[in-house]
């Protein structure tokens, strides 16, 4: 399998997590991974991305163009990383902005309208909607990759990444994860990705 | 242990373990930190392990190991080989008997430093040999091998990855754990390890010697390759190697050569490589160093070749490269179309820019708010350090004037107070970079009779780096507990003549006490106390009522990522906010509180 997955976000909000579970999962599947994360200073409130590199042996950040899926955990971050995306690449973004403090005026609407005049595979999901039942937001990682390998646009196999998931989260958020995740999966199911 | 997925952090830790390193030291900094802190996951006290106080007392440590005749390594981030260059330039002429690696990552952007500097060309300053990996994979054997050229030729080593290589992620195959190495142990020798002009003579006409030799030794090492034939060359290095693969694929008609050692130039392989060659394309980051070597080897061997690179802007001339920039220097260079790949953005709306801030409940926003508020209608000059309050910066707040390198705001609040004795000077300085490099410029303030206000923002941690511990905190790197350190008995003992220690949150108290403070003569101090929010959990989370009259008074003045306005309400994140109260204290209707109708 060859596939160039890119998650976006912007700091604290989980995305580091998410890509590790992407490439633990791939692993356990036999497959070659490479990925690479925004840390430190660039971290605090910042726009970040994970790249994540699966079945390649090249360099640790993807190409433009070549990103089989995204998981944008913020609008406008999507589209600030949407150059990366092949044109029918999965695009499954969260429709809630965070808004920086020194732009408030910006619109997360006007973000969601353009991505669906450029994507041909668009799947939007509100994280707040989604992570209601698990009480806090935190939890919205997980769900997103969920909706992900639920698509069926991951290659990624569910029980693989429930193995990992499994493995990684602390014993007491386990449940909200696992509950999480298999929100996740249900919603991306919806959508026929092949 | 088995294969493991790591960071190139992780990597070169593992490296360095399976090399059988006795003591490993260095300092915090982004990207090099985690290297240090994957060795104390797997230490089980076979390595001598520490977060030494500051680079170069971390290098004169190892260096010292080393004389004895045990591995050491290193590690730190590329300026922090600025600190430690007064040891790097004696130790390069006096040598090391047991491998000495000294790992300095460099930060191509930069993403997270003050400066682009090389550290390739600090190992031709200090003419000894670096090693540049193009990936983890790649690092956690070369690190190995580093360390067998370093005892080979009896001289510390440098070990060059970048930010994509020290946080990219990739499988290795972990070593069982290895002990480290037996060694001898220090044998007195003065004509060896004592630096005295007549040694260094000596030396130094050994290491012109000794280079080439290294040179030639690397011409046959396995990190410098050439693949590909043809007329036209591209001569790469580190992570720009990888980026160039990216792009050629299995083109072949393209020679492709990897430098892994840049210092000494393993010239032989070069040759051999421009045999047949016309042109020449140099893609690296950072300075044109494998560019200029090939410029030198083109001159003494009077080789007509056209080189391109950054001299002649075909490459780029800072920043980092990505498998698309490199795209367009290649496809450029060899008068090719540049195929436009993927959606066209070009069109999109504005973006919101992200600059980083202080965290939500960060105490930092109230230490600044503090001194701010104080000096209202007051002429007061604010020098910032290196840290997490460098962002005190930002809009609102707005209180770094100045920020040079790690210790600087102290010595820079005397330099601008006697420039301008009316305005109260302020240093804003962290715990960690106080211990690093804060008390020489607290005793040159005292020594010569300046004026200031040194601001200890003493948030118990190294916290823009990732949360490492040192000499205030208590724990060190062999997981024990030590005497803490006590800031405000050292400035007392160095002679501040008033020092208070406060609690920023009780933002009232804080204020009086920098007015107070700003009429006092001579060098004073506050310490605002308060520990890193990353470090604490249970939050009493507050939010906003009725009574709010969208004043926007505590967007206007503090900034806390937490509060923000959505439909036209201010409203505060419940998942962000860390209930430190700072808002509250400012709303002047009293809008904002807790769940206990504080
Ligand atoms: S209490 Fe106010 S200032 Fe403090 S974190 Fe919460 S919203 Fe921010
Ligand atoms: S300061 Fe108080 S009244 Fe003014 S906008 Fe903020 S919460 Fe509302």
């Amino acid at each position: 399998m060859n596939k160039d997955i890119l998650l976006c976000g912007v700091g604290g909000q989980g995305t580091v997590l998410a890509s590790k579970l992407i490439a633990a999962s791939a692993m356990a599947m036999g497959e070659t991974v490479h990925s690479a994360e925004t840390i430190g200073m660039a971290q605090r409130g910042g726009s970040v991305t994970s790249h994540v590199r699966i079945g390649a042996e090249g360099a640790p950040l993807i190409p433009k163009g070549e990103a089989a899926v995204m998981l944008a955990f913020e609008p406008a971050e999507a589209v600030r990383n949407l150059s990366y995306m092949k044109e029918d690449g999965v695009v499954i973004v969260n429709r809630i902005p965070v808004k920086p403090v020194t732009d408030s005026d910006y619109d997360g609407g006007v973000m969601i309208d353009y991505l669906k005049s450029k994507c041909k595979n668009l799947i939007v999901v509100d994280a707040e909607e989604l992570c209601r039942p698990f009480g806090s937001s935190k939890f919205f990682n997980v769900a997103i990759l969920g909706v992900a390998v639920g698509s069926g646009s991951t290659g990624l196999d569910r029980d693989k990444v429930l193995d990992e998931i499994e493995r990684t989260v602390p014993e007491r958020f386990l449940e909200a994860n696992r509950q999480a995740f298999l929100t996740g999966i249900q919603l991306g199911g919806n959508y026929g990705v092949k | 242990m088995g294969k493991e997925y790591v960071m190139g952090n992780g990597a070169i830790a593992f490296g360095a373990i399976a090399a059988g390193a006795g003591l490993v030291s260095g300092y915090p900094g982004t990207p090099s930190s985690e290297i240090i802190e994957t060795i104390e996951k797997y230490n089980d006290g076979g390595i001598h392990l520490e977060w030494s106080v500051n680079e170069k007392a971390a290098l004169e440590v190892a260096a010292a190991a080393a004389y004895a005749g045990m591995r050491t390594m290193v590690t730190m981030k590329q300026v922090g080989l600025n600190v430690a260059s007064d040891p790097l330039m004696s130790l390069a002429y006096v040598g090391v008997k047991g491998g000495m690696v000294i790992v300095v990552a460099d930060d191509p952007g930069p993403i997270s430093s003050q400066t682009e500097q090389d550290t390739r060309r600090f190992a031709g300053y200090a003419r000894i040999p670096v090693f540049d990996p193009v990936s983890p994979e790649d690092a956690y054997i070369m690190i190995q091998e580093a360390f067998d050229y370093s005892e080979k030729y009896g001289t510390p080593v440098l070990f060059r990855p970048t930010t994509r290589i020290c946080h990219g992620y990739a499988s290795i195959d972990v070593p069982q754990k290895v002990a480290a190495r037996a060694y001898e142990g220090f044998i007195k020798d003065s004509k060896k390890w004592v630096i005295f002009p007549r040694l260094s003579y000596l030396n130094h006409a050994m290491i012109e010697e000794r280079n080439p030799k290294i040179g030639k030794d690397f011409s046959t090492y396995r990190a410098n390759t050439c693949e590909g034939s043809g007329k036209t060359a591209i001569f790469t290095g580190g992570i720009s190697y990888a980026y160039v693969k990216d792009v050629l694929k299995d083109r072949t008609d393209i020679k492709l050569c990897k430098i892994g050692t840049p210092y000494p130039f393993p010239e032989d392989f070069a040759l051999e490589c421009l045999l047949g060659v016309e042109r020449v394309l140099c893609i690296e980051e950072l300075s044109p160093v494998i560019e200029e070597e090939i410029q030198k080897l083109a001159g003494i061997h009077g080789l007509n070749i056209e080189i391109c690179g950054k001299r002649t802007s075909d490459g780029i001339l800072s920043g980092e490269y990505s498998a698309d920039t490199a795209a367009q220097v290649i496809h450029k260079f060899m008068g090719e179309a540049d195929t436009e790949k993927g959606i066209d953005v070009t069109d999109a709306p504005k973006l919101p820019m992200r600059p980083p801030v202080l965290c939500a409940g960060c105490p930092h926003r109230a230490s600044f708010y503090a001194v701010k508020k104080a000096m209202a209608g007051r002429k007061a000059y604010f020098c910032g350090d290196i840290g997490c309050y460098t962002l005190g910066n930002a809009m609102p707040l707005d209180m770094v004037d100045t920020c040079l390198c790690m210790g600087a705001g102290i010595t820079m609040a005397q330099g601008l107070h006697w420039t301008d004795a009316d305005a109260v000077s302020f240093a804003f300085v962290g715990d960690s970079t106080f211990f690093a490099s804060g008390m020489t410029g607290v005793a040159n303030a005292i020594y010569n009779e300046a004026d200031m206000i040194l601001c200890v923002l003493d948030n118990s941690t190294t916290a823009m780096t990732g949360h490492q511990p040192h000499p205030g905190t208590g724990r060190n790197m062999m997981g024990d507990m030590v005497e803490k350190l006590n800031i405000e008995k050292i400035l007392s003992a160095m002679g501040v003549s008033a020092i208070e220690t406060v609690n920023p949150f009780a933002l009232e108290h804080a204020i009086n006490t920098v007015r107070k403070m700003a009429d006092i003569k001579g060098v004073k101090a506050i310490i605002f106390k308060a520990p890193c929010i990353a470090l604490e959990k249970n939050f009493n989370k507050l939010h906003i009522s009725e009574k709010c009259i969208s004043c926007k008074k505590c967007i206007r003045e503090i900034g806390c990522p937490a509060i923000s306005i959505i439909d036209e309400k201010v409203v505060i994140d419940e998942g962000l906010c860390t209930g430190c109260g700072l808002c509250a204290t400012l709303c002047p209707v009293s809008a904002i509180g807790g769940d206990d109708g504080e």
